[in-house]
């Protein structure tokens, strides 16, 4: 519940009484509200800046130093406020968050020094607003990735006996700076590569005459030199590519990749040709492939950093290229017909078909001019002129447009990329925040009927017991519970630590999910597995024929048919994240703070993947309406086995197993107090 | 690139909105340009029964989530979905919502949530009971028939979601409207009229207590 809706719970609650005639059973006690204090005022001081606000605001988190009694240790009795040593710009917006229960995190602030603040006023970095939360993933991105090259030239030196040989030849190939060896290896290969290049090139330079012949090429001059070049050149190529292949970690990959076929691709030609005989007709194909030998040149890509960012870049601004070339290509096929036609009456034209025209076309387009086609009659000469002139636009009017196109479209994607990916997370934080509400609830029920039962026993220990809600969410929780006896129905939610289960046939309260699942392999399969199966658990029909067995009738799974019609709202979303929700609950496990934690709710989240992952709001109905009884973080172990028959429902209460306190014979307590409350 | 399209509008991926959310950004701007200043605060102390103290924590609450002044009904379904994580609540916040709004002008002014808030929290138990009965009567027209009731407890129990022990079957919400008209309907003509339904919540103590439960709600 945000801590802003807080004050509107007397309206929350006021509306309740719209149920109280509907109710069959009595309400339960409203929690009194012991505290007859009035809102004060009270002072905040931060570096000599003097903040105010109400208590209550303050009180609205209470797991955070502001709102819990850890901020009596900065209370300064002379001055009568509390003095925090601390940088009061980041202490506007943590008290921001207070009042409005939005965390926003400003721009110019630098990220670890942010961090540092929040983890001091113990407020979780992952509730930032949707506003702020991007840039701040961005900034503390980068300062990790900053972090982490600063440790890796800091481990370089360091020698990692643990690597394979393998492993070590692969990160030889991979950064040539790790060894002298290396260095050599790539400073021998990109030699070779040139020198392949410029025999190629050499080899079709006309290299004087030999004396009684016509004017030979060097390569059919010297063609020993050249061929022994040629083989030197190939074998240090496949030695390498043998090197590399061995090296891979994933060979099937290695073969697919680009490099690797770019290799292939350059010393096959001379394969071909060493197996290939002297043979007249296939040494015009031959000849051909000779061609592919140029492509030895992309073997620089691995020396050249330059271009493989070329390549991604082509790779990637390949729709504005694609509409660039659609749009020229319009253009010459309109200007070539018109040309035809307008070049068809006169003789002698070199305009013989639309086809020839494109020629003409494309380099009156490009402004080239060559003149090899000229128009001649008039009306060709208008044409002509206004197609020079159209291709100056045509051409130079989409590039700046790709230019920048690319540099915004390739930042768009990344940062829709990382929405994406984020909205994943987000979505998790909110179920989270949900389950943690509901979880708080059970929590304080249980304590709640704890304290109920020593209250009735007269043991004055009462003070001890879970005091930990304040009167908001007790408040809160009272209304839910109000609901819960208006309806006769309680409430499923996650909670391993919640094991308490009091059901009668008229007390239906919030229970967890894992006593549903038990319930239903209780009912189908008669016995109490204390830990979950993957196998059972992954029964989606399970849930049907257990709550008809129990009801004794042959309905199908009575949650598909609520009226799923009405439900098309924001609060869809918190009712289908209930089923595949495995996080244990807030209030017993602290979420780390580390980058990686939305990551790891994505990670947890991963097998109710499909369930999630629905991002938008209004979610389908039918992903929600099957139970999921998939829980793999179940931590609770149930001391009693019942008789299997209690599913009845005039069940038995279950003594709670690792509730906290501090008397021993509190279980049978509980179960004391659940007959007492059936009334 | 949108050169070349014409009059079509793109078909967005995200899914329509639901009807309640005004879809053009004119409205939107229209509500939010609307600003309301409440009566004075001796006003408001004199026509209601809350002390000033309790008025401006209720007004301060009110104000901080809907700065103009008013609260429509989208504002207001999405604060009391924030009680009721698991559930549904929009149906129920819905009439509500149209209790609340007694000139049925589609938004709420901290005069009329203040009042009603009164009536709830402080009032007599007939007017409390009379507020309970105008939000059964759905269309107001004086008497409340079994759709209605229908309609009504269908919101309750959508507002406790579809996790629930035991599970929601189909018939209960409609066996929990015949025991309340069973309760309610003295002359069993299928309708329950003002005074009915006055005569019998007053016979029955459970209800009664219940409606003492939320009295030093502040």
């Amino acid at each position: 519940m945000a801590a802003g809706v807080a004050a509107w719970l007397p309206f929350a609650r006021a509306a309740a009484i719209g149920w109280m005639p509907v109710a069959n059973c009595p309400m339960p006690l409203a929690p009194a509200d012991k505290s007859k204090r009035q809102d004060e005022l009270i002072v905040l001081n931060v570096s000599g800046r003097r903040f105010q606000t109400w208590r209550t605001t303050l009180e609205r988190y209470p797991d955070t130093l502001l709102g819990s009694t850890e901020k009596e240790f900065f209370f300064n009795e002379d001055t009568k406020e509390y003095f925090f040593d601390r940088d009061p710009e980041v202490f506007r917006c943590v008290l921001n968050f207070y009042r409005t229960g939005k965390l926003h995190y400003p721009r110019y602030e630098c990220i670890s020094a942010y961090d540092e603040e929040l983890a001091f006023y113990g407020i979780l970095p992952e509730i930032i607003g949707d506003c702020c939360y991007e840039e701040y993933k961005d900034r503390k991105r980068e300062n990790a990735e900053r972090l982490m090259d600063d440790n890796d030239s800091e481990n370089n030196q360091e020698s990692m006996p643990s690597l394979s040989f393998r492993q070590t030849m692969w990160r030889a190939f991979e950064n040539p700076h790790t060894s002298t060896l290396a260095l050599v290896f790539y400073y021998v290969t990109g030699f070779f590569i040139a020198v392949s290049v410029i025999t190629n090139v050499v080899e079709t330079v006309p290299c004087g005459t030999v004396p009684g012949s016509k004017e030979l090429p060097c390569g059919e001059r010297y063609s020993v030199a050249f061929f022994c070049l040629d083989t030197a050149c190939v074998m240090i190529f496949t030695v390498e590519y043998l090197l590399r292949l061995f090296a891979a970690p994933s060979r099937y990959r290695f073969i697919r990749s680009v490099m690797s076929i770019i290799d292939v691709v350059a010393i096959m030609p001379y394969y071909i040709g060493l197996v290939m005989t002297n043979n007249e007709d296939v040494s015009g194909a031959f000849v051909t492939l000779r061609v592919f030998r140029v492509f030895r040149i992309f073997k620089f890509s691995r020396h050249s950093q330059g271009l493989r960012i070329l390549g991604y870049t082509l790779k990637s601004c390949a729709s504005e290229l694609g509409f660039l070339l659609f749009s020229l290509t319009m253009a010459i096929i309109i200007f070539a017909t018109v040309m035809f036609y307008a070049e068809k009456g006169s003789s002698a034209s070199k305009f013989t078909s639309i086809p020839a025209s494109f020629w003409y076309t494309i380099v009156t387009m490009t402004t080239l001019g060559y003149g090899d086609m000229v128009p001649k009659t008039i009306a060709g000469k208008i044409f002509g002129s206004i197609c020079s002139l159209s291709g100056v636009l045509v051409i130079a009017l989409p590039v700046p447009v790709i230019v920048s196109n690319f540099s915004r479209i390739y930042h768009q994607n990344q940062r829709a990329d990382k929405r994406r990916a984020q909205k994943k997370a987000r979505l998790a934080r909110i179920r989270v925040a949900k389950t943690g509400s509901s979880n708080a609830y059970l929590h304080s029920k249980r304590n709640g009927l704890l304290t109920e039962a020593l209250e009735l026993m007269g043991t004055p220990e009462e003070e001890h017991m879970g005091k930990t809600t304040s009167l908001i969410e007790s408040q809160h929780h009272h209304l839910l519970h109000c609901l819960e006896k208006t309806t006769g129905l309680s409430y499923l939610v996650d909670d391993p630590l919640l094991s308490v289960r009091t059901s009668t046939i008229k007390n239906h309260e919030f229970i967890d999910e894992q006593m549903f699942e038990q319930n239903c392999m209780e009912s189908s399969m008669q016995n109490y597995p204390s830990t979950r199966s993957p196998s059972l658990s992954s029964h989606p029909g399970l849930t049907t024929t257990c709550c008809s067995r129990r009801s004794k009738k042959t309905t199908h799974l009575p949650n598909s048919n609520l009226p799923a019609t009405r439900l098309r709202s924001m609060q869809e979303l918190s009712t289908i994240h209930i089923q595949g929700s495995e996080q244990p609950s807030l209030t017993t496990r602290p979420l780390p703070t580390t980058s990686n934690e939305s990551q790891g709710i994505q990670g947890k989240q991963k097998s109710n993947a499909t369930n999630d992952s629905r991002s938008s709001l209004n979610l389908k109905a039918d992903d929600g309406l099957r139970p999921n009884c998939k829980t793999s973080q179940i931590t609770t172990a149930i001391i009693s086995i019942p008789t299997p028959p209690a599913l009845t429902p005039e069940g038995e209460s279950r003594p709670a197993p690792a509730s906290p306190g501090p008397n021993t014979n509190i279980p049978s307590i509980a179960s004391n107090v659940v007959k007492v409350s059936a009334l | 690139l949108s050169l070349w399209s014409d009059e079509w509008p793109l078909r967005s991926a995200t899914p329509t909105p639901s009807p309640l959310v005004p879809d053009k950004i004119e409205d939107e701007l229209e509500m939010t340009m609307v600003c309301h200043r409440p009566e004075g605060l001796e006003q408001l102390e004199a026509q209601t029964n809350f002390t000033k103290r309790e008025l401006q924590v209720l007004y301060r609450g009110f104000k901080n989530e809907c700065p103009s002044g008013v609260v429509n009904e989208e504002t207001f379904k999405q604060i009391y979905a924030q009680f009721f994580p698991h559930g549904d609540a929009s149906m129920y916040a819905h009439y509500l919502f149209h209790a609340f709004d007694t000139t049925q002008t589609g938004s709420v002014k901290f005069e009329d949530f203040v009042t009603a808030l009164s009536i709830l929290l402080r009032g007599t138990v007939h007017e409390k009971l009379r507020w309970t009965f105008n939000l059964y009567d759905i269309n107001k027209d004086g008497y409340i028939n079994k759709e209605e009731m229908m309609d009504i407890v269908k919101a309750i129990y959508d507002m406790m979601g579809k996790y629930t022990y035991p599970v929601l079957k189909e018939d209960t919400p409609r066996q929990h409207v015949d025991v309340f008209f069973q309760k309610m309907d003295k002359n069993k003509d299928g309708i329950v009229t003002l005074d009915e339904f006055l005569e019998s919540c007053q016979e029955d103590d459970n209800i009664m207590r219940s409606l003492q439960l939320f009295q030093n709600v502040m």
